[in-house]
């Protein structure tokens, strides 16, 4: 089967629920800075990679692994990956 | 002659340069809490070395917001002398006092060691001291001290002799083993267009005491005192 | 008595759910006498947490009762946050060492990060400014993928927390071996300085004082980290892996500031870290060391998440918050030194004359106990204790005829293959990572026998340092414990130094084992033989039991941190040559005494994959003697530097003397012929105790001499310093001289871990996911 190249972005986020202290400290300069409206800010990563792969499908899963492998901390982080899209 | 050293919510090396200042120099300090706008009437201002905000964002990102910073940049517009080490170079450069930034370790590492610095420019306010061309040992510690700048910029730098100190070898050539961060043309500090303002990632406040060391950062403080005090 | 009535919506107490709280049946029953009833689900979890090994040293206090703790430099011994030493001219100095081993098995980095700050945290409490951290480290082989990723985690965590703080991490110890595979240790130790005067205990005093919670918030991080950590480290631990607390070293940092200045300010009585078992814990022991009740209202504690329980309220483990006992009517002033640091301050509670630690939410009480001992009114066990026949068959093992291999007949090749072992070769690539420098005290940093750290307003040093060679310690706990505590004092000495105190951290497997029992007793036992004979009492520390994985028990690890005093920072002494001509003296028996043989080496690990045999026996006694010959001449200004015999024995100890400055590489000649009919193997790397290398101006000699006779220690000279030499010259007899190039030395010990490292996609993982938390 033809491979063709894929590009998927990831996001990586501090997990829910944990101590996000980076996040916490923006919040705080933002307010001081007036932004008083500001709820809560997450500090993470965006990871673009592009890959050969038969599909879509397939493109997302092996992204997927590598997240679950290397790119994400499964202790303390979250990820989620965009849809393919050919590049 | 008094030198003003900022605080920071996270500064570390504040103590540092405080000491070097009045132990060593035998010159006047005072600490400027960041929540002031008041100077105090110091003719230099030190932006120390630390982790004002933990460097969380950008290092120096917040902290060129606090109230403070406005008097410094006013100090630094009326030609005041400001050294800006490590963070403080981060925090000056964020508040526009340099060009040019500093971002992470081209090895992605924290490096602590003590490197050589060759003096580029021993005609500024603050190197008068040194011999040019003279090779010093002073230690670094930075995460996020890789100088970068565009390409009109950094030509400037050089064109204007900007470029204060280069890391290089013990025997003073600029090369890229000797360069520990991976900083555009082995930069370790430049100083601004009127010269009175100095960034460097290196920190001579710790290299004044012979006991811990050649006191290859004192002459910094002292080329400051000989030159405020004429 | 007040009703204490399960609140709606906890869980049944159930014989499961009791289990899963890690209490025994009869720890339950002795929880229904003390109540005179049934617990509810929050006193539960608070009974789990203060009666977990980690909390009540249920298995260890009656052996650590045993230890010497007292003397007249002693000014705070066990049973506070930090033990506290006098170093004259007014100053004391505050140090612990503590274990976050488990945390740094599941989270490497924010395990390590979180170690480092609660080990800041004791010691700040006592009043002290924290001016050094150590560190020390044991791994698997780095062999091992997983390992790497460990060893890369715990390192960069160690760097951030440190470096953002602004404490320099001065010295400490790295060792890799297999019995460390699943299971690693990391312990901190801290080390801070103070007026005498400025000495507080946290000690909740004075009926009706407020009880304030300070820093962060409160989040449901840590649940039940004390009894996961009184736990084996087993398959299961990866499920519960979201108890992982995240450290905040900005937070940190102001919390530091700022609670120097609350202790200074006088409106404080006491102060405390909420660590381990968090509110419940430190509440708890507050109050049991003032004698007092206490009353804390939950539901005033600022907490970061909607919806908390009492329970999880109380036994959160979130990092960077502390409980204060303020002053009554002093709580403005103290709200207001907070709010200067961006932090915040919350009352909580009240110490009250009831003895009786109670916990309400708004006006409902939720938990009751009687009395102010909950903590050491736990139950004390003393199992039983046998030593495994397996390990008394390793030690009986005879060595000396283990054959040598085909490349051993290169002697430079041993020894290259000795200095590059990781647990031997510089551990810079790792220390590179931590400023040792911030603050401006550090005269000699990471990499000599010790870290010296000059006091300021006055004209003295302290010298401080980890050791601990757990092999020894499995193959004969008691001497390896002695000679723990006895090559942390040579360490310090090397330096100029006089040990003073020390602080420990015992690293053991379940106790409940009796081999593994046996080898707690016996290392305690030696600890003890150890500090009495050196004349450094114990001020505190930490036991860390259930070290364990599927694979086995680490090896019994009483990591001792050792702080020594230099009365003149002139008396500073390096461990690297650097003099033409100065001679070479080996201080102590070349072989041992009596001739010890390669049991338990490190050449025997490395080179030949063995762990057997009777490790060299520790006399502490004559390691005083050596010590005081050292320090008397140093003293005399004859000693130029001085480095100590341990790991890999003499061998290594020269190269590194040679090597470990690898800006300033120097040569030597030796001479050890006299021992020709000694095998050059037994020779080198022998590792006899009671030795250390100096070098000294020709001049010195016969004082030195004088000196060594004096203290009943053996001076031998073995060779002279050849400053423009490019080798290290061994003559070991006739036509026999082992000539090794100081390039090819220096090659193997430095480069040795970084090669393995920067090759490493592990390490390029912690990196890269570090990037979230990085400072």
């Amino acid at each position: 089967m033809k491979h063709r190249v894929y590009r998927i972005a990831v996001h990586i986020v501090p997990r829910a629920g944990l101590l996000d202290p980076q996040g916490d400290t923006i919040t705080d300069a933002l307010h001081s800075l007036g932004f008083k409206h500001v709820q809560s800010v997450h500090v993470g990563r965006h990871i673009v990679i592009e890959t050969e792969a038969p599909d879509a499908l397939q493109a997302e899963t092996a992204v997927q692994e590598m997240c679950e492998k290397l790119l994400a901390n499964p202790v303390t982080e979250d990820f989620e990956i965009t849809s393919a899209v050919p590049v | 002659m008094k030198f003003g050293i900022v605080t920071f919510p996270g500064s570390n090396c504040d103590y540092d340069a405080y000491r070097a200042v009045v132990d060593q120099l035998r010159a006047e300090a005072t600490y400027l809490w960041h929540k002031t706008e008041d100077l105090e009437g110091v003719d230099v201002v030190v932006l120390p070395g630390g982790f004002s905000y933990g460097d969380y964002l950008r290092a120096g990102a917040i902290a060129r917001f606090s109230p403070i910073m406005r008097q410094v940049v006013e100090h630094a517009r009326r030609g005041g002398p400001v050294l800006a080490i490590c963070n403080g170079f981060q925090i000056a450069c964020e508040a526009g006092l340099l060009p040019g930034a500093l971002v992470r370790n081209a090895g992605m590492r924290f490096v602590s060691d003590a490197v050589h610095l060759r003096v580029e420019n021993a005609g500024t306010l603050f190197t008068s001291g040194y011999e040019q061309g003279a090779v010093l040992r002073i230690p670094i510690a930075h995460g996020e001290g890789r100088y970068v700048a565009d390409s009109t910029t950094i030509g400037r730098l050089e064109d204007d002799d900007r470029i204060v100190f280069r890391y290089c070898d013990p025997a003073g050539a600029v090369t890229g083993d000797a360069n520990p961060n991976g900083s555009m043309r082995g930069i370790a500090g430049i100083v601004s267009d009127e010269g009175n303002v100095l960034g460097m990632m290196p920190h001579p406040e710790r290299a004044v005491d012979p006991l811990l060391g050649p006191p290859d950062g004192l002459p910094l403080f002292e080329s400051l005192l000989a030159r405020m005090a004429v | 008595m007040t009703m204490v009535a399960p609140r709606p919506g906890d869980p049944r107490i159930t014989s499961a759910l009791v289990a899963e709280h890690g209490l025994t049946d009869d720890e339950f029953q002795r929880l229904v006498r003390m109540l005179g009833r049934e617990p509810t689900f929050t006193e539960l979890g608070i009974i789990s947490a203060l009666w977990s090994e980690h909390c009540s040293y249920k298995h260890s206090r009656s052996l650590l009762k045993t230890l010497p703790t007292e003397g007249p430099q002693v000014l705070q011994g066990p049973g506070e946050n930090a033990g506290v030493v006098s170093v004259g001219d007014g100053l004391a100095v505050a140090f612990k060492i503590e274990s976050h081993n488990h945390p740094s098995a599941v989270e490497p980095y924010q395990g390590a990060a979180t170690g480092v700050g609660g080990i800041l945290r004791d010691v700040f409490t006592m009043g002290a400014r924290p001016i050094a951290m150590l560190n020390s480290l044991r791994f698997g082989s780095l062999d091992n993928a997983r390992v790497r990723y460990l060893f890369a985690g715990v390192v960069k965590g160690i760097g951030d927390y440190g470096n953002c703080v602004g404490i320099p991490t001065v010295a400490g110890e790295i060792v890799f071996d297999d019995a460390y595979e699943t299971n690693p240790l990391v312990n901190a130790m801290c080390v801070g300085v103070m007026k005498e005067s400025e000495l507080i205990t946290a000690k909740a005093e004075g009926i009706g004082n407020p009880i304030i919670a300070v820093g962060a918030r409160t989040g449901r991080d840590g649940i039940h980290g004390a009894s996961f950590a009184s736990e084996d480290l087993s398959e299961a631990s990866d499920a519960k892996r979201p108890r992982v607390q995240v450290g905040d070293p900005f937070t940190e940092k102001l919390l530091l500031e700022a609670s120097l200045e609350l202790i200074r300010s006088g409106h404080i009585v006491a102060i405390q870290d909420m660590g381990a078992a968090g509110l419940t814990s430190s509440s708890a022991e507050m109050a049991e060391r003032g004698e007092v009740g206490v009353t804390i209202d939950v539901s005033k504690v600022p907490v970061r998440e909607e919806g908390m329980t009492p329970y999880e309220i109380l036994l959160s483990e979130s990092q960077e918050r502390m409980l204060v006992v303020a002053k009554r009517g002093h709580e403005d002033a103290v709200s207001e030194i907070l709010t200067r640091w961006d932090l915040t301050a919350a009352v909580i509670g009240e110490v009250i004359a009831e003895p009786v630690y109670r916990v309400t939410e708004g006006d409902t009480v939720v938990a009751e106990f009687p009395g102010s001992r909950l903590v050491t009114d736990c139950p004390r066990y003393s199992p039983e204790a046998r030593e495994s026949d397996e390990i008394v068959r390793l030690r009986a093992t005879d060595v000396a005829g283990v054959p040598e291999l085909p490349e051993e007949k290169d002697p430079l090749w041993t020894l290259e293959r000795m200095l590059s072992s990781p647990t031997i070769a510089s551990k810079a690539w790792a220390y590179r990572q931590y400023d040792s420098t911030v603050r401006t005290n550090t005269v000699i940093g990471p990499g000599g026998d010790a870290a010296v750290l000059r006091l300021r307003a006055s004209n003295r040093a302290i010298a401080v340092k980890t050791d601990c060679n757990g092999r020894y310690v499995y193959l004969s706990p008691r001497n390896g414990a002695r000679a723990a505590v006895c090559e942390a004092a040579r360490n310090v000495a090397c330096t100029g130094a006089r040990p003073l105190a020390i602080t420990n951290c015992l690293n053991f497997g379940n106790p409940k084992r009796p081999e593994n029992f046996f080898q707690l007793s016996e290392a305690i036992a030696g600890i003890g033989e150890a500090c009495r004979a050196l004349d450094t009492p114990v001020t505190g520390g930490n036991v860390s039991l259930y070290n364990e994985s599927p694979s086995g028990a680490v090896y019994p690890t009483p990591v001792i941190g050792m702080l020594g005093l230099i009365d003149d920072v002139a008396h500073v002494t390096p461990a690297t040559w650097s003099v033409d001509d100065d001679v070479i003296v080996l201080l102590g028996e070349i072989l041992g005494e009596p001739a010890d043989g390669l049991g338990g080496s490190e050449y025997l690990a490395r080179i030949h994959g063995i762990v057997a045999g009777a490790p060299p026996k520790c006399d502490a006694d004559l390691e005083r003697d050596t010590i005081a010959c050292l320090l008397e001449c140093i003293r005399g200004g004859h000693v130029r530097s001085a480095h100590d015999c341990s790991d890999g024995g003499l061998g290594v100890a020269l190269a590194e003397c040679a090597v470990a400055d690898r800006s300033a590489l120097v040569g030597a000649e030796i001479n050890v012929s006299a021992w020709h009919d000694v095998p050059l193997r037994e020779l080198l790397y022998n590792e006899a105790q009671a030795r250390i290398v100096i070098t000294a101006p020709e001049s010195s000699l016969g004082e030195i001499a004088r000196i060594a006779v004096k203290h009943r220690v053996a001076p031998m000279m073995i060779g002279r310093v050849r400053a423009g030499s490019r080798s290290l010259e061994i003559k070991h007899g006739k036509n026999r001289t082992l000539v090794a190039p100081l390039e090819r030395l220096a090659a193997a010990y430095h480069d040795a871990i970084p090669a393995i490292m920067e090759a490493s996609i592990e390490s390029a993982a912690v990196l890269e996911q570090a990037a979230v938390t990085t400072v």
